[in-house]
């Protein structure tokens, strides 16, 4: 049988993608250009008998699906840049409470309300470094509308796997472009649920480490009654100031996602066996770089293309080698300059970094891109 | 026979963080007498908290419970009622907590009208960051931020609550700790948003300030202040200057908020 295919915007396959991983409730506060992820979560969400809300503030969305998540839930909000802005000490929580939660960031111009209809890709420190104290992030960055759907799919499975938020940011060029989407059929994809408790309510302890870096969280409601707080705690879940139980706990929920890596890295390459030039690009700069590899080759010159699936954590290792391979890394991107440092800092001076950063809410070109190639071939 | 608080009480978590005198702890007893006079199953009731001393207190209930962020408390515990409207949600937490960083999730809660209890702890005062003055800090009254006495008017959490939409508003004082736990249980049995505000004490921070001698002395003003409903009816306007109105004060039957949710559901499965 055919696979069922749509012409449909980047945030809708979005909605729909959180569906096809078990969303089951959806927490919002409207912005420009994310509005269509909750417009769709609302007519699509109680079809299958769950819950969609419009809140007061992002701050209440973000609290209301980290309650949500705590009955068992899959949840979903969706936001943009300032609505970030909003989340972040919540986010914090849910790092540190270990909450599975995915949060959707279309990303638009800014600092502030900036450019609401503009794309930007201003955010992805902010994606990293957004709340306060020390934490792990976990963030996806797709490129299509395709990718938007599995993506989405897949921060699901990586929110419920190890038990934290993560972020999907895709630009308002790939949340409101319309594209051919093929739907997978269930079972096409993979979909996990996060792991429960195998102990009796008794003997239940919500941050248990002898079941590993990632402790099996209960469900709210399920007869397993534990305590769920901000600050730092024991691992039963109550506080503790005790300096050696907080700084196991702080390390710990950063190694659970750098000892992961390797299951949450993605990447797309696309000829850098040979790359003398290798073009750092993702969202939807990463379709005009794409553009300029094709005509740079035609020229003959050996441009390739990295793209970072998963921005969070950072591709470290094959980033470092593509540095040793290449003369140069050209890195262009909505912004004045924020993925560049981190590539900067993982090639080490191995290779020249070229940086290209445009905000003035135009998308960057494959032109563009070719000039900066050429500059400093 | 005594009162079995044990049943409640989380094993091995006292003593609690509350200094000698608070009103927090007696509100804290209402609840729990409140929860068993409902004969609410601790499993499928989940309390829930935002930051400060009166926040503290799910630590120490054997429910589900959720300390949250400061001020976010009816948020999450909406989260948690849409997610699974057949848990018992209770929502506690001081006045700074509820009506200044929380005041919209506060009023947004109370306008859904969600089947949730809130009982709000209302020292007048910061306890928890050391007595800097809240919403709820009388005019004129020294707080650490203001030593030339409070220029900022009051809230009056119970009205602000009916304005809002809450569908039930009681409100009591620790002194009259009988009282209490029948209000927070009818509040509990009310379907819709229900709001107890318990007037009680900071001594550590508030009386000091304020020229209370002691914990007794702040009680005795509880005591002072409050006027039943009924009997205020029967009093001049005069004589009511001052004091504050204790009892049911609002009870409305309206839709609750899950239920109308449920009713979304079913137009789109097409009932
Ligand atoms: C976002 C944020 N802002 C400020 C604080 C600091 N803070 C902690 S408790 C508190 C006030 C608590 O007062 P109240 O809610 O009246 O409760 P009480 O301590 O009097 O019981 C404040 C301001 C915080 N924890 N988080
Ligand atoms: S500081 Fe005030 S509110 Fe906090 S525990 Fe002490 S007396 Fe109670």
């Amino acid at each position: 049988m055919a696979k069922k295919v749509a012409l449909l915007q980047g945030n809708e396959a979005c909605a729909l993608g959180a569906l096809y991983a078990g969303c089951k409730f959806f927490g919002g506060y409207p912005i420009t250009p994310s509005t269509e992820v909750a417009e769709v979560m609302s007519v699509e969400l109680p079809k299958v008998g769950g819950k969609f809300i419009q809140m007061e503030d992002e701050i209440a969305a973000m609290a209301s699906v980290i309650g949500a998540s705590l009955t068992g839930a899959k949840v979903l909000t969706a936001t943009s840049g300032p609505g970030v802005s909003l989340k972040q000490e919540l986010i914090g929580y849910a790092c540190i409470a270990e909450v599975p939660c995915v949060i959707i960031n279309v990303m638009r111009g800014g600092p502030s309300t900036g450019m609401p209809t503009g794309p930007g890709q201003s955010d992805v420190q902010q994606a990293k470094w957004g709340t306060h104290g020390d934490h792990a992030a976990i963030a996806l960055v797709p490129a299509s509308c395709q990718e938007i759907f599995s993506e989405t799919v897949r921060a699901f499975n990586l929110a419920e796997k190890y038990r934290m938020p993560v972020q999907v940011l895709f630009d308002e060029i790939v949340g409101h472009s319309r594209e051919r989407i093929e739907f997978p059929e269930p079972g096409d994809l993979e979909v996990i649920d996060r792991q429960g408790p195998t102990v009796p309510p008794e003997e239940y302890k919500p941050f248990d480490t002898s079941f590993g870096d990632v402790p099996p969280l209960a469900a709210f409601g399920t007869g397993y009654r534990f305590h769920v707080t901000g600050l730092n705690k024991a691992q039963d879940g109550f506080p503790t100031t005790k300096a050696s139980l907080v700084d196991d706990e702080q390390r710990r929920q950063i190694r659970k996602v750098d000892a992961a890596q390797a299951d949450i890295e993605k990447n797309e390459e696309y000829l850098t066996e040979d790359a003398e030039i290798v073009i750092f690009a993702y969202g939807s700069t990463s379709r005009s770089a794409r553009y300029a590899v094709n005509e740079l080759r035609k020229e003959g010159i050996k441009a390739g293309l990295f793209r970072p699936i998963t921005l969070w954590p950072f591709p470290e290792k094959r980033v470092a080698a593509l540095a040793k391979q290449a003369k140069a890394i050209i890195v262009p991107e909505m912004n004045l300059g924020q993925m560049v440092l981190e590539v900067e800092r993982v090639a080490k001076g191995a290779c020249e970094i070229g940086f290209l950063g445009r905000v003035d809410g135009e998308p960057i070109n494959p032109g563009q891109i070719i000039d900066k190639v050429k500059e400093v071939k | 026979m005594a009162f079995d608080y044990d049943k409640y009480l989380r094993p091995g978590k006292l003593p609690h963080i509350w200094c000698p005198g608070c009103g927090h702890g007696i509100a804290m007893k209402g609840l729990i007498r409140a929860i068993d006079i409902c004969g609410l199953d601790k499993n499928n009731t989940a309390i829930v908290s935002g930051i400060g001393c009166a926040s503290r207190l799910p630590g120490y209930v054997d429910f589900n419970t959720l300390h949250t962020a400061h001020g976010r408390a009816a948020a999450f515990a909406t989260g948690v009622k849409m997610a699974k409207p057949e848990m018992n949600v209770i929502c506690v937490g001081g006045d700074g907590d509820g009506t200044a960083i929380g005041g919209n999730h506060f009023i947004h809660a109370c306008r859904r009208n969600i089947d949730m209890t809130y009982v709000i702890f209302n020292n007048s005062i910061y306890g928890m960051t050391g007595g800097q003055f809240s919403p709820c800090t009388p005019t004129g009254a020294k707080a650490s931020t203001t030593v030339y006495g409070n220029p900022d008017p009051t809230f009056d959490i119970s009205k602000l609550a009916i304005g809002a939409g809450a569908t039930f508003v009681a409100r009591t004082t620790a002194f009259h700790a009988t009282q209490i736990d029948k209000l927070i249980a009818e509040g509990i049995k009310h379907k819709g948003m229900a709001v107890i505000e318990v007037l009680d004490d900071c001594p550590t921070t508030y009386g000091r300030r304020n020229k209370f001698r002691s914990v007794v002395d702040m009680m005795k003003r509880l005591k002072d202040i409050a006027v039943p409903v009924a009997a205020a009816s029967k009093m001049t306007a005069e004589q009511l200057e001052g004091k504050v109105l204790t009892g049911v004060l609002y009870k409305e039957e309206k839709p609750e908020y899950c239920e109308q949710y449920a009713q979304v559901i079913a137009k789109a499965q097409g009932a």
